[in-house]
């Protein structure tokens, strides 16, 4: 029986000033069928689906659906076709129950029945095979809780057509396998589902045909069984890329950075890193894995004097000398003044790492501006070092004097990275560094980081993807609510042990929170 | 956004980020914008009292500059609205929004004008205009200091908090005056004997040079000094201040110091320099204004020189053109606002553009 198109996008047309987002794209997806739409940030994958969402408007170009041409101009048009996007960053009201935000903006002149909604929510629940409680609140959820209810929030509305926005970004290994068997009784329900990813072996695994977007145009269609990730990776990027990352032997490691039982509590007072101890080293690269928000940020502000410890130490040990350092209570100045050679990639590059409406050589200054008696800032020495960087790292920028937020992810990340190792480390703090960024950019800051380890530096590597942490580290630290759960080598361990310890409850109290114990 | 609602309707126009503009872009922009509020503001004159509004905008230049006296007029005036606007900067370029100018001004101009009254005939001038000099700014500084202390530590709301701190300065003054002016009047007799210096005959000169020097401090102070830039790294992140070590109390409050200073200074030149006396009045409503010209001038004391001509200039006018017309004053500060309306809007116009909706291809 053939299939019928359920969605279907003629040439789309969007530009944002000179950007041109999406060059005249063609999609179409079939009734009771999983499409991927796979291409590089910055692709226009998103851009493209916001359009059929409502949230922008196409240039030029038509949306038909169900043969139909149809205008959809606001979320609420999109709603009245069916169609539901479930996007990244998740638009829940914290202290309402599920129930309550999936109703949320639901106008029938009618007043609420909780009850009777609650029965409905169940019922979609028992058929998809969610596991969700409707009166729990949005705040005590977990994150892929907090998933479950937008996309019920798109069921409930009666959304046939389901368009999600990387949904496994925030998922652990069997949590992503938990939604991808839901999004597969959907598709058997007859749901258009549309998921929007660049992970190559999801794609592989959960659709039935996978479209790829080169630079804002559509450059193929492919059925899923019919390719692999080789070709899906040359379509993508328009050429063959090695994708192996290459990792040696750690050579003359010496311990570098010992933290001894450090805890610290947030602003609430609840503990966000609990007895925390291991040892970074010389020469090798340190992973640490878990899911978002495990205290990973906290670990890395507390070594650069950033957060505040309750208890605990860590000791660093000079490179020359070997001479120990206790850094803890200690500012980053202080730190720095200790002679320690720590550098830091955080995770918000744009509003931690850097000063988005600076240019590049005052970017560089943040860290050298305070050499010196002067009075007055030396913009020279910055500027070589802008550059330097320009040129080494092939920044694409017009030149040093350019702000740093009209430049690409890719590029901002290699104007912090390249400050970061120009302050020549002993110790290389890395947060989520490829998160954002294309493919080839990637490739230069696994290479930059490898770099570093093998001139003796001893790298802290915060990671999402469990493949590439298990590719680039010697070691990997999994930390789970605040807590370590395991330190595994990198060599030796597989994927599903990693996403183990990533969700091992480790105490009572997190039972008692609700997270599912797998 | 404006879209046409009505449904099957493709959106007639949107609105689009405009990338960088060329400066040449920018300057066509505002040359239309301000073309654009004249013939508006004319049409807007014929039709409220049916004057010639070319007569009008001649008086508005006759105002401002009719005469030798009202240039200086305009050039005083202009100093000391600079002045002002340059105290507020630092602070707003911290993101610390400090509307207790008006405040720090008033609590400067009232300590010298005790020092007049009560060292005046007790000290040779120089060294009575030094004691004046260092008891404003001392007061400015005060006035200054504690909200940004209370920010620093505990994270108080600047703007409350500057904005109270108006009403105690300005009811300070009121008190000082009810103790202090024994005939009932209200009004303090001005000690022009302890004033500062006219230059030639002019006594404005002085305060011009003065502004002028500030303004060229205050602009190498934010763009070359480190603590300049520290202020910009406060202001833009101040987390990212706190990843590269930055103290960001010991910025904030030495940033506000610096502000009550240049505040301090500001009464100095009003009392000291202009009117020889104060009334609650003396700061006249500055103190806000300033803050205008700063964010016109996105905080570059250069641009600041044209952003406060060009509302001196107005105000000038404006009161010319009542006299001129016998029109209440009302009408001369319509024309004011339209005017400051379209210069004001046409920032919009520079980082937006407008996109009307393309004909539909007539390929299916």
């Amino acid at each position: 029986m053939a299939k019928k198109i359920a969605l279907e996008c003629r040439s789309i047309t969007k530009t944002f000033g000179s950007v041109v987002a999406n060059n005249n794209c063609n999609l179409e997806v079939m009734q009771g069928e999983i499409l991927a739409i796979l291409g590089e940030n910055g692709s226009g994958k998103t851009t493209l689906m916001n359009m059929v969402a409502g949230i922008y408007f196409p240039d030029e170009g038509q949306i038909l659906i169900d043969g139909e041409e149809v205008v959809i101009s606001s979320p609420k048009d999109a709603f009245n076709y069916k169609i539901g996007m479930i996007h990244q960053h998740f638009k829940l009201v914290d202290v309402f129950t599920a129930s309550e935000n999936i109703v949320l903006g639901i106008d029938d002149d009618k007043r609420f029945n909780m009850k009777a909604v609650n029965k409905k929510v169940i019922e979609i629940t028992q058929r998809y095979g969610f596991i969700i409680d409707p009166e729990k609140r949005i705040c005590d959820m977990s994150v892929s809780e907090k998933q479950t209810v937008e996309i019920l929030k798109v069921l409930y509305r009666g959304a046939d057509i389901l368009i999600l926005d990387e949904p496994t970004a925030v998922l652990t290994p069997q949590e992503t396998e938990k939604l991808f068997s839901i999004l597969r009784r959907m598709r058997d329900d007859g749901k258009s589902i549309i998921i929007i990813t660049h992970k190559m072996h999801e794609v592989l695994s959960i659709s039935d045909r996978v479209a790829v977007l080169r630079k804002g145009e559509h450059v193929a269609t492919v059925n899923t069984p019919e390719t692999n990730e080789a070709e899906l990776t040359e379509l993508m990027m328009g050429k063959k890329i090695d994708l192996n990352i290459k990792r040696s032997e750690p050579k003359n490691s010496k311990d570098r950075l010992v933290v001894s039982n450090i805890s610290s509590v947030n602003e609430e007072g609840r503990p966000v890193l609990d007895n925390i101890s291991f040892t970074a080293r010389s020469g090798e690269i340190l992973g640490i894995a878990g899911i978002a928000g495990s205290g990973q940020r906290e670990l890395l502000e507390a070594i650069a004097g950033l957060h505040k410890l309750t208890d605990g130490e860590i000791i660093y040990y000079t490179p020359e000398e070997n001479k120990p350092e206790n850094l803890r209570d200690k500012t980053p100045i202080q730190i720095r003044d200790l002679g320690v050679r720590l550098s830091f990639v955080p995770e918000d590059r744009l509003g931690m790492g850097l000063v988005g409406n600076m240019d590049i050589i005052d970017n560089m200054m943040l860290r050298s501006y305070r050499k010196g008696h002067s009075f007055f800032l030396k913009r020279r020495e910055p500027k070589n070092l802008a550059d330097r960087i320009i040129k080494d790292l092939e920044v694409v920028t017009p030149n040093a004097n350019t702000p740093v937020r009209n430049l690409s992810g890719g590029n901002v990340q290699k104007v912090l990275v390249g400050r970061e190792i120009a302050a020549s480390p002993s110790v290389l703090m890395a947060a989520y560094p490829v998160r954002g960024l294309d493919v080839n950019s990637s490739y230069t800051i696994y290479n930059l980081l490898n770099n570093q380890k093998e001139n003796g530096v001893a790298v802290i590597f915060v990671g999402e993807d469990l493949d590439v942490l298990l590719e680039l580290c010697d070691r990997i630290l999994v930390i789970n609510s605040g807590k370590i759960t395991g330190i595994v080598d990198g060599r030796t361990a597989v994927k599903d042990e990693i996403g183990l310890l990533m969700t091992k409850s480790t105490s009572l109290e997190e039972d008692a929170d609700g997270k599912e114990v797998q | 956004m404006a879209t046409v609602q009505k449904k099957q309707k493709t959106p007639l126009i949107h609105i689009v980020k405009r990338p960088q503009v060329a400066w040449y872009h920018s300057i066509i922009v505002r040359a239309v914008a301000i073309v654009a509020a004249l013939a508006f503001s004319g049409i807007v004159i014929t039709l409220l009292i049916g004057e010639n509004p070319l007569e009008v905008y001649s008086s508005i230049f006759d105002g401002a500059f009719g005469t030798s006296r009202r240039i200086w007029n305009l050039l005083q005036s202009m100093a000391m609205l600079l002045c002002i606007s340059l105290a507020v900067t630092p602070a707003f370029k911290m993101r610390f929004w400090n509307i207790g100018a008006e405040g720090q001004v008033l609590i400067g101009g009232l300590a010298t004008v005790i020092v007049m009254m009560f060292l005046g005939d007790k000290l040779p001038l120089p060294l009575l205009f030094l004691v004046m000099t260092a008891a404003s700014i001392l007061a400015g500084i005060v006035w200054a200091f504690i909200p940004a202390f209370f920010k620093a530590m505990w994270n108080t709301n600047e703007t409350l908090f500057t904005l109270m701190m108006n009403y105690v300065a300005i009811q300070l003054v009121a008190y000082f005056l009810k103790v202090f002016v024994k005939d009932g009047s209200g009004a303090l007799r001005p000690m022009s004997e302890y004033g500062f210096p006219a230059i030639g005959d002019n006594q404005f000169i002085l305060n011009i040079i003065i502004v002028a020097a500030l303004t060229i401090a205050v602009y190498i102070y934010l763009k070359f000094s480190k603590q300049g830039y520290e202020i910009s790294v406060v202001g833009e992140s101040e987390n990212t201040a706190k990843y590269i070590g930055i103290n960001v109390k010991k910025v904030i409050i030495r940033t506000l110091i610096i502000s009550g200073a240049l505040c301090g200074i500001a009464g100095l030149l009003l009392v000291g320099g202009t009117n020889h006396t104060i009334n609650v009045e003396t700061a006249g409503g500055r103190g806000f204004t300033a803050i205008m010209v700063s964010w016109l001038a996105k905080f570059n004391p250069l641009y600041m020189v044209l952003t406060t001509f060009l509302i001196v200039f107005l105000e000038k006018g404006a009161s010319q053109v009542s006299t001129d017309f016998r029109v209440p004053e009302d009408i001369s500060n319509i024309i004011t606002g339209i005017i400051l309306l379209f210069i004001i809007g046409c920032e919009f116009f520079l980082q937006y553009k407008v996109v009307f909706r393309k004909t539909r291809k007539e390929n299916d």
